[in-house]
């Protein structure tokens, strides 16, 4: 009635064999063969764009790979759609959330299945699920929208949902990138618990080297669609796998940091705005970040950290309270950022810092079209000046666009940010407020762009920065904030900071 | 005009106003709880208004060439359901906007409608029976009042269906799934488009229905003014539901209840101002929209592929 795979249960072993995809005239894999033994948990490591999500895609049958086979317990299987995935007791827990928000998790567990009847008796199928989740090593709250769930048992929903379609071999697409550290473990925990009963193999997609180390067996390194190797983790360590997922590539120029923080540049009073739910309230009584110094704030996604960008790029506005930059009242408004010296790299900067179908050359213009070289007001674009300034900071910031006079929407999602990142850098910078700066970026660029914000700080600008990479802020920041329901909740300097408090205080439980 | 009668004085006013709920709102109805059932699928048919007054010539043509009125719903339905799929299908077609869509519908729809009912404009369909309600009152304008057509109680008994459909049936899960995020409809193997199609075919349909109402009961006759923008605003009543198909029927009852403002205070001998109540309705609209709208937050209930959401 669960749908279960009609041949009985328990872990079936997974191969893939000699897989290539070729997207028009991209190979985005190159013959790639990755064997999973059934019942262990293997970890497939690769940077951004090395062609893990592709094989999995191809593995579930969402790609029509262009050569290969699987194999799913010794026996060669055609997987032509997600359906005859799911029946051959393949299962995937995807980056994104596929529960349906506004459904409860009963709904949200009894409408995936296979097999739904016309009409859903909800109290049997209450009673059983309750005893399903006997029989599990953990549990969800199930009566509650999908929506109002934290990203923790949000994930937990999403894999009690496989197991309880009967998965035998479930993939999962870096099923911590929106946990807390504990909640990671806990989950990763969990899962190897459930592999030890022989239940389940699982195949696990990751770029953090910790998890790997700690919770799988094996691990197959991809890079730039190409396997890389495969070997048991006990056989190896943390530096010899990143060099396996980097390949041989100089090693980024750190910034050396300056230690001198002076006066503070940005602060805020007493800030009250209301989330974008409207039921919820940002409330920071206190924040302030001197010049050259970074503040980081951690926290997990959905705790207001967005909302506090909004309110600083004046997409959001404040219900009470002030924000001071360099002691003087600050209403964000085009004029003001430009007066001030306050630039921002929000999160999404495609949607919240760009205009999509405008070109790169107009996109890096936003903040000067309208003014001369000597500052005052132009009314007439110099079209071949804005070119000129365009050429200028596509070469001094590395970004790759086929034309700048393309729209910026056609930029990968890497050189969208290194665009923005030139538009705010240039000129003054009093004040720099960033969000997941490295969000979906690849090693290289992403020690680019941290060592242009150490540059910044450096210079004696105050960079406030707002990020859900726990390591992200650790590395940068001199000092580390936490958000948790709107509140700063937590504050600590560089030096004294530890992972575990941090954690608690992410997850909301200190 | 009136017989003579016991004079019901101020009393008037209510009880008009809730026959008038109950007579004027059926048409509000079954336009908003076919664009409920459309934009629970993930889909804003503006085409309704449209649909609404192809539906009321098709009902009142076939109730005249036929001699049954409930032949004349079934055609105003199966018209509404032929132009909702016809909406369906051109928004599957890539970079098709379902608004923009919708109005062209909507414009296409009373054009043809106007086009093709000319001949009808004249002869008498039969109207669709009525319950009296008011049976045990003297007074000739309590029963009329509580003359209760019968498709106000489909509409009453419908919204119950559906509410019942969307949270215990197979076809309701799917239609909010699919609704509510494309990814996740996706992964779960839902066809998508198919889904979509069919709700907006079956929301057409029941636009269509309460279309047949406005011919065939009240007013009662086919002619170019039938419709005043009922199709529209029961777009605005939905959100005003927040896509919930019982308070649809609440919503519907109340936008009645101010169309028979104006009516209802002329027939107990206002002279002079009744005709700005004649504008409650489209008040009405207006501030309930900015009533329940904010910047700052997103709508509560909205389902999540809606393109007035996204």
């Amino acid at each position: 009635m669960t749908g279960r795979t009609p041949s009985g249960a328990g872990a079936l072993g997974l191969e893939a064999v000699g897989i290539s995809m070729r997207f028009g005239g991209v190979l985005a894999l190159d013959d790639v063969s990755i064997r999973v033994e059934a019942g262990t948990v293997h970890a497939l490591l690769g940077e951004n764009g090395a062609g893990k999500s592709t094989l999995v895609k191809c593995l579930m049958g969402f790609h029509r790979m262009t050569a290969g086979q699987i194999v799913i317990g010794h026996r060669e299987v055609e997987i032509p759609d997600p359906r005859a995935a799911h029946a051959r007791g393949l299962g995937m827990v995807y980056q994104h959330f596929t529960l349906v928000p506004s459904l409860t998790g009963t709904e949200n567990l009894v409408i995936s299945r296979a097999r739904v009847p016309a009409v859903i008796d909800w109290r049997n199928e209450r009673a059983a699920l309750a005893r399903f989740l006997e029989a599990m090593p953990f549990t969800a709250p199930l009566d509650v929208p999908a929506q109002r769930l934290a990203a923790g048992e949000r994930q937990k929903l999403e894999i009690l949902k496989q197991l309880y379609l009967g998965r035998r071999i479930l993939i999962l697409d870096e099923p911590t990138s929106v946990l807390t550290p504990e909640e990671a473990d806990e989950l990763l925990g969990t899962l190897r618990a459930l592999v030890r009963t022989g239940r389940l193999t699982v195949l696990m997609i990751t770029h953090k080297l910790r998890e790997v180390s700690a919770f799988a067996d094996t691990v197959s390194v991809l890079r730039q669609g190409r396997h890389v190797g495969t070997a048991r983790v006990q056989d190896l360590d943390q530096p010899t796998m990143a060099a396996m997922m980097i390949g041989e590539r100089p090693a980024p120029a750190g910034t050396a940091r300056g230690t001198t923080a002076g006066p503070v540049a940005l602060q805020l009073r007493e800030v009250r705005a209301p989330d974008r739910t409207g039921r919820k309230v940002i409330a920071i009584d206190s924040l302030s970040v001197r010049g050259g110094e970074i503040v980081g704030v951690a926290g997990v996604a959905g705790n207001g950290q967005t909302e506090l960008m909004e309110i600083l790029t004046g997409q959001r506005r404040l219900e009470s309270g002030t924000i001071l930059v360099d002691g003087r009242p600050y209403v964000p408004s085009r004029a003001a950022m430009q007066a001030a010296g306050v630039r921002c790299l929000p999160e999404e900067p495609l949607r919240n810092a760009c205009a999509a179908r405008m070109s790169l050359v107009e996109n890096l213009a936003f903040r000067t079209f309208d003014r001369r070289a000597d500052d005052r007001r132009r009314f007439w674009l110099d079209r071949a000046r804005l070119r000129i300034h365009a050429r200028d900071l596509a070469a001094r910031f590395r970004i790759r666009a086929g034309s700048v006079e393309h729209p910026i929407a056609s930029l990968s999602g890497g050189n969208v940010q290194r665009a923005v990142l030139a538009r705010e850098l240039t000129g003054t910078v009093r004040v720099l407020v960033v969000a997941n700066p490295c969000f979906g970026l690849d090693v290289a660029a992403v020690a680019e762009v941290r060592a242009r914000i150490l540059t910044v700080r450096n210079g004696g600008a105050a960079v406030l920065l707002v990020s859900e990479d726990l390591d992200e802020v650790l590395d940068l920041a001199d000092r580390i904030l936490v958000m948790s329901e709107g509140r700063i909740v937590h504050a600590t300097r560089q030096a004294d900071a530890n992972v575990g408090v941090i954690g608690r205080h992410m997850a909301g439980r200190a | 005009m009136m017989p003579a009668e016991p004079d019901l004085g101020l009393w008037g006013v209510p009880l008009a106003i809730l026959g008038g709920a109950i007579r004027v709102s059926t048409p509000f109805l079954f336009v908003s709880l076919g664009e409920c059932l459309t934009e629970r699928a993930g889909r804003v048919n503006l085409g309704l208004e449209g649909t609404l007054v192809l539906g009321a010539m098709t009902g009142y043509g076939a109730a005249c060439e036929s001699g049954s009125p409930w032949l004349g719903v079934g055609a105003a339905a199966l018209a509404g359901a032929l132009f909702g799929a016809l909406h369906g299908i051109l928004c599957r077609l890539p970079r098709v906007n379902d608004i923009a869509t919708g109005i062209a519908l909507m414009l296409l729809g009373i054009g043809l409608a106007f086009f093709l009912g000319k001949p009808f404009i004249q002869p008498v369909a039969p109207d669709l029976p009525a319950i009296p309600f008011g049976w045990w009152s003297e007074s000739p304008r309590v029963r009329a009042a509580l003359n209760v057509n019968v498709l106000f109680l489909m509409g009453c008994g419908l919204a119950v269906a559906l509410a019942w459909m969307f949270r215990a049936t197979r076809v309701g899960l799917t239609i909010r799934v699919v609704g509510d995020s494309s990814d996740a409809a996706r992964a779960m193997g839902a066809r998508l488009h198919t889904v979509r199609l069919l709700a907006t075919a079956a929301g057409g349909a029941l636009a269509g229905v309460g279309g047949a109402y406005l011919s065939l009961y009240y007013p009662g006759s086919w002619n170019e003014g039938i419709a005043s923008g009922q199709g529209l605003m029961a777009v605005a009543l939905v959100i005003f539901a927040r896509w919930h198909p019982l308070r649809c029927l609440g919503a519907a009852l109340l936008f009645g209840g101010a169309g028979a403002l104006g009516p209802a205070l002329q027939a107990v001998g206002l002279t002079q101002g009744y005709h700005l109540f004649y504008a409650a309705p489209y008040v009405l609209t207006l501030g309930l929209l900015v009533a329940t709208s904010s910047p700052a937050r997103a709508l509560a209930g909205a389902p999540g592929e809606l393109s007035i959401s996204r």
